[in-house]
């Protein structure tokens, strides 16, 4: 049997790490990339609390955790591609004005 | 047992998330996303969500994967930013205060350590099978259930319009 500390500690990290990324990193896709690892790291800690207490809901939380993910990944990925489009470029600096 | 595989698991995690913020060609990263979703699914599974898992693999290591690969191939992004920054302190600034929020959340961590942390006192296997989780996502969860499929419309549309005003911008 794992502590459920070890869970929450992992989640921790990983969300640091993803903090990082977005800080750092300039390729937008790269951002993004991060910006999904925290999602996910949040959502472990959210499993971890539901085995923790023996309940689904938080693992129902984690379900529409995941939905909204994947629609906001969609949402995205158009918006990056449009301004690809655009501009010629992925990189953030780059992306710095309001309009198209 | 279940600590080894939860610390191999954790390590592939941890390596996955830091090879993915390191690597200069985007497609690697996607790939090392790839490495963390799957060993997170896993511990899904190591947690008794056996749901969860179908769900992570199929819709995190699955689609969105292919989504990221797909934009990535489909720009030619992978090829490496340049390492110049417009800001200098931006990156040992960033560093710093990514570290200072896993220091501060570390401290909450220690501070507050308490029953809530440890593990189950009399674990069981079923208590979120899948059909506890159905059950629950169709009679408590039902008018958030609902609200998903609006969200999924939503971006749906949403994407479809931005594919549509650039098309009209260029023709």
């Amino acid at each position: 049997m794992v502590p459920t500390s070890y869970y929450v500690l992992l989640s921790a990290a990983l969300f640091a790490i993803g903090v990082v990324g977005v800080l750092t990193r300039r390729n937008a896709l790269i951002v993004f990339m991060s910006v999904e690892m925290m999602l996910n790291s949040a959502n472990l800690a959210l499993v971890a609390f539901a085995q923790r207490w023996q309940s689904a809901n938080g693992q129902i939380l984690v379900f529409f955790v995941i939905t909204v993910a994947a629609a906001e990944v969609a949402v995205g990925l158009a918006l990056l591609v449009t301004i690809f489009r655009a501009k010629r470029t992925t990189d953030i600096d780059e992306i710095n004005t309001l309009r198209g | 047992m279940e600590l080894v595989v939860f610390t191999i698991t954790a390590l592939v995690a941890l390596v996955g998330a830091v090879a993915m913020l390191l690597s200069k060609n985007a497609v690697h990263s996607a790939l090392f996303m790839l490495l963390n979703f799957s060993s997170i699914a896993v511990l899904y599974l190591l947690l008794r969500a056996p749901f969860l898992f179908a769900v992570q693999l199929i819709v995190y290591a699955g689609a969105i994967i292919v989504l990221f690969l797909f934009v990535v191939m489909l720009l030619g992004a992978e090829r490496a930013e340049d390492d110049r920054d417009r800001i200098a302190w931006q990156r040992p600034l960033a560093i710093l205060m990514a570290a200072l929020l896993l220091g501060e959340a570390l401290y909450v961590f220690f501070a507050r350590a308490n029953t809530s942390l440890a593990s189950p006192a009399t674990p069981t296997e079923d208590f979120a099978t899948p059909v506890k989780i159905g059950e629950a996502l169709f009679s408590t969860y039902l008018l958030p259930f609902e609200i998903t499929s609006v969200i999924l419309l939503a971006a749906l549309v949403g994407v479809v319009v931005l594919h549509q005003h650039r098309q009209a911008a260029e023709s």
